[in-house]
């Protein structure tokens, strides 16, 4: 492995696996799982099955043990799928998972990641409340201590996985007013007083169950908190680091996945005469476009390289967000208009990255709460 | 029983090559590499003999560059026991191939040999051929069905007319078709389980084969474009055309 390489001979495999997996599993479906708002369950089965599912995980659970790269590579090569929705459903474990293998007790370590990781199990990660998103610190979800339970009452909205998931890791107020207040608790599927809404219809990530879900007097086993009581907050930020990570990845291989589309067509579709690409109004476009995403992968592989070496990355992680995702909006953009009147036609991959591609820019932190992240890191 | 299933490092099947301006070859630069379909469809079927219970032992082995570890690695993620490399830079042409493997097969003493029919860089289809003359072992080329059992394999074969069933005794040598069965892809865990297994290196003189080629590329040339078609208004005008314009008939 060359020293300029970011990823390693096993990482190069796995990449095989996840193209063959999507080639095999997923692309000879995606179209009508897109228009049917939903994917097979089995899928989450079938994705275990190749391991895809056990990135990251502790090796002593079933996990391949943390390996960023990996998982770069892995999201990358399930992007080619085209289904931002499949992505983000299928992945959801990405955000929901790692705080309870992180802080959560042994006990539940060991029944909840290989029931995640083994594919039986949905874990989704509920965070956003219909009052807002960006203001972690006041979220207003209440757990009030009584014996051994916790009770609580409130509700979050737009939480993918959410109608299908069985284990949420959940932001609640534990105590005072802002961050320290917050704790994380798992609450389970079919807990009384705990219910899922309907499944909200969306721009984009069609195939994602995306769901409000509502806690009334629900009786939670203290046992099912995840790190120190209102510790959350901590908790809460550091999960972000990754989640913004993978969406600047998917972010990328979304435009990427869009670029290759546009030089296919350039070269079939006809104006004027000649093909679109004979136009140099078009293959400069082109360049751009490649030039924006090469600019921006580069960084991105960069923050990874520095999260995998254990560096805190508060500052590049949110700045890698904002440059992947601006490049995407970009780039879906042009695809569409490169494509004239068939790049607004559903069934066109690039209608379908345009759509799926806006909420990058939204979840996991908006562009304006990573813009005020970077701000107080450089003082302002 | 051992199985040992040799396989090539060849150019991705989703890359579009390109001819060197010199027409000298195919620009392999920064070009994607992967193992050749038919050589995974050869591991396919051994991994499924050992699944039955028929083999015991997979030997993957290739000839080629410092960096055909990675199909190896990726044989043995497949399902393959232990590999062997015979490192070489040379371009490698089937009959060195075949001769190093004929060494491998003398020490190695496999009842069976699978290989794919041909690889898809050179698409020559004489490997097996080859190997099976000089180690004197039956040969089934072409193989849609594989059956082991009592010391024998039967093999059936896509043919022209149709398809074809031989019985060979072991050891014996199989080349796989394209339809012989779909490959699985590698599950991570025994993505990371491969990374332990053993890869042993070798070189030519090692095995006392000489690998240099035998055969000399004189130039490489892309297929020529293909031309717009017509519709013609008769059949008399296309007899005229194929006769005269195309001299096909
Ligand atoms: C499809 C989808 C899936 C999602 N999945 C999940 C999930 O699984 N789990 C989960 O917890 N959440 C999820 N979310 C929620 C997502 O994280 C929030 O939508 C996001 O954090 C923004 O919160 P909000 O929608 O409440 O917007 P608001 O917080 O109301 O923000 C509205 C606007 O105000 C801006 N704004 C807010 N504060 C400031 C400020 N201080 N300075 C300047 N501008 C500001 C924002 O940038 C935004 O432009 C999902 C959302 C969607 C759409
Ligand atoms: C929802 C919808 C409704 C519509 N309704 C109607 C309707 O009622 N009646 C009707 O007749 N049509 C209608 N259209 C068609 C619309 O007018 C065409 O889609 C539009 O004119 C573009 O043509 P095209 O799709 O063939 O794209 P193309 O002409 O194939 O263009 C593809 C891309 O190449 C670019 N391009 C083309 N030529 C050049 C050049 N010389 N130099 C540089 N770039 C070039 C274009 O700008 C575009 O980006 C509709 C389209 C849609 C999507």
């Amino acid at each position: 492995m060359s020293a300029l390489e970011y990823f390693n001979e096993t990482h190069q495999m796995v990449r095989a696996t996840v193209r063959k997996f999507v080639e095999k599993e997923i692309l000879p479906h995606v179209d009508d799982w897109e228009e049917a708002g939903e994917f097979p369950r089995e899928l989450y089965g079938k994705a275990a099955e190749a391991g895809i599912l056990s990135i990251n995980a502790p090796e002593q659970f079933g996990g391949t043990g943390e390996d960023v790269f990996m998982k770069v590579a892995a999201c990358e090569e399930l992007v080619r799928c085209s289904s931002g929705g499949l992505c983000a459903s299928l992945g959801s474990l990405d955000i929901g998972l790692p705080p309870v293998w992180k802080w959560g007790s042994e006990a539940m370590k060991e029944k909840v990641i290989p029931e995640v990781i083994g594919g039986e199990k949905i874990s989704a990660l509920a965070i956003t409340e219909p009052n807002g998103g960006s203001d972690v610190a006041n979220l207003r979800t209440r757990a009030v201590r009584d014996g051994d339970h916790y009770v609580v009452n409130g509700s979050k909205t737009f939480i993918t996985s959410g109608v299908r998931a069985d284990y949420y890791t959940v932001a609640v107020r534990t105590g005072d007013k802002g961050y320290g207040g917050i704790s994380l608790l798992l609450v389970e599927k079919g807990t009384p007083g705990f219910t899922v809404g309907r499944k909200l219809k969306k721009m984009g990530w069609w195939a994602s169950d995306t769901a409000e879900l509502f806690f009334e007097d629900c009786r939670v086993p203290v046992e099912n908190l995840i790190g120190p009581e209102n510790g959350g907050f901590y908790c809460i930020m550091s999960n972000f680091q990754m989640e913004r990570l993978i969406l600047a990845v998917t972010a990328n291989s979304t435009a990427q996945l869009a670029l290759d589309e546009c030089l296919r067509y350039v070269k079939e579709r006809e104006a004027f005469g000649r093909p679109l690409a004979g136009f140099q109004v078009t293959r400069h476009k082109l360049a751009e476009m490649a030039t924006d995403i090469k600019a921006s992968t580069e960084f991105t592989y960069r923050v990874a390289a520095k999260i995998a070496a254990g560096e805190n990355c508060v500052l590049d992680v949110s700045m890698a967000k904002n440059v992947a995702t601006r490049c995407a909006d970009r780039v879906t953009y042009d695809a569409v208009q490169l494509f004239g009147g068939s790049g607004y036609m559903r069934g066109t991959i690039v209608e379908r990255l345009y759509r799926d591609n806006r909420i990058l820019s939204i979840g996991g932190g908006t562009h304006e709460i990573m813009n005020e992240v970077i701000a107080k890191q450089m003082g302002l | 029983m051992k199985v040992l299933v040799p396989i090539k490092r060849v150019v991705d099947y989703n890359v579009k090559v390109r001819v060197k301006a010199d027409n000298t070859g195919v620009d392999l630069a920064n070009v994607k590499m992967a193992m050749n379909p038919f050589c995974e469809i050869a591991v396919e079927e051994a991994v499924r003999l050992k699944e039955k219970g028929v083999v015991t032992e997979i030997v993957a082995v290739s000839i080629g560059p410092k960096t055909a570890q990675e199909q190896l690695r990726t044989a043995m993620a497949l399902g393959a026991d232990r590999s062997i490399l015979v490192e070489t830079d040379e371009d490698v042409q089937p009959l060195g191939i075949a001769k190093a493997l004929k060494a491998i097969v003398d020490e190695e003493k496999p009842e069976l040999v699978i290989l794919g029919k041909q690889a898809i860089d050179g698409d020559n289809n004489q490997t097996g051929q080859m190997l099976a003359a000089l180690t004197g072992m039956p040969q089934g080329t072409f193989a849609s069905e594989v059956n082991v059992a009592d010391g024998k394999v039967k093999v059936t074969r896509e043919i022209d007319g149709g398809l074809q069933t031989v019985e060979l005794t072991l050891p014996a040598v199989v080349t796989t078709d394209l339809r012989l069965n779909e490959p699985r892809y590698a599950s991570l865990p025994n993505i990371m389980k491969a990374k332990k297994k053993p890869l042993d290196t070798k070189t030519a003189a090692d095995l006392g084969v000489d690998l240099t080629p035998r055969v000399t590329t004189v130039s490489v040339e892309a297929p020529a474009e293909r031309q717009a078609g017509i519709i013609v208004g008769s059949v008399d005008e296309l007899v005229e055309k194929l006769k005269n314009e195309a001299k096909v008939i």
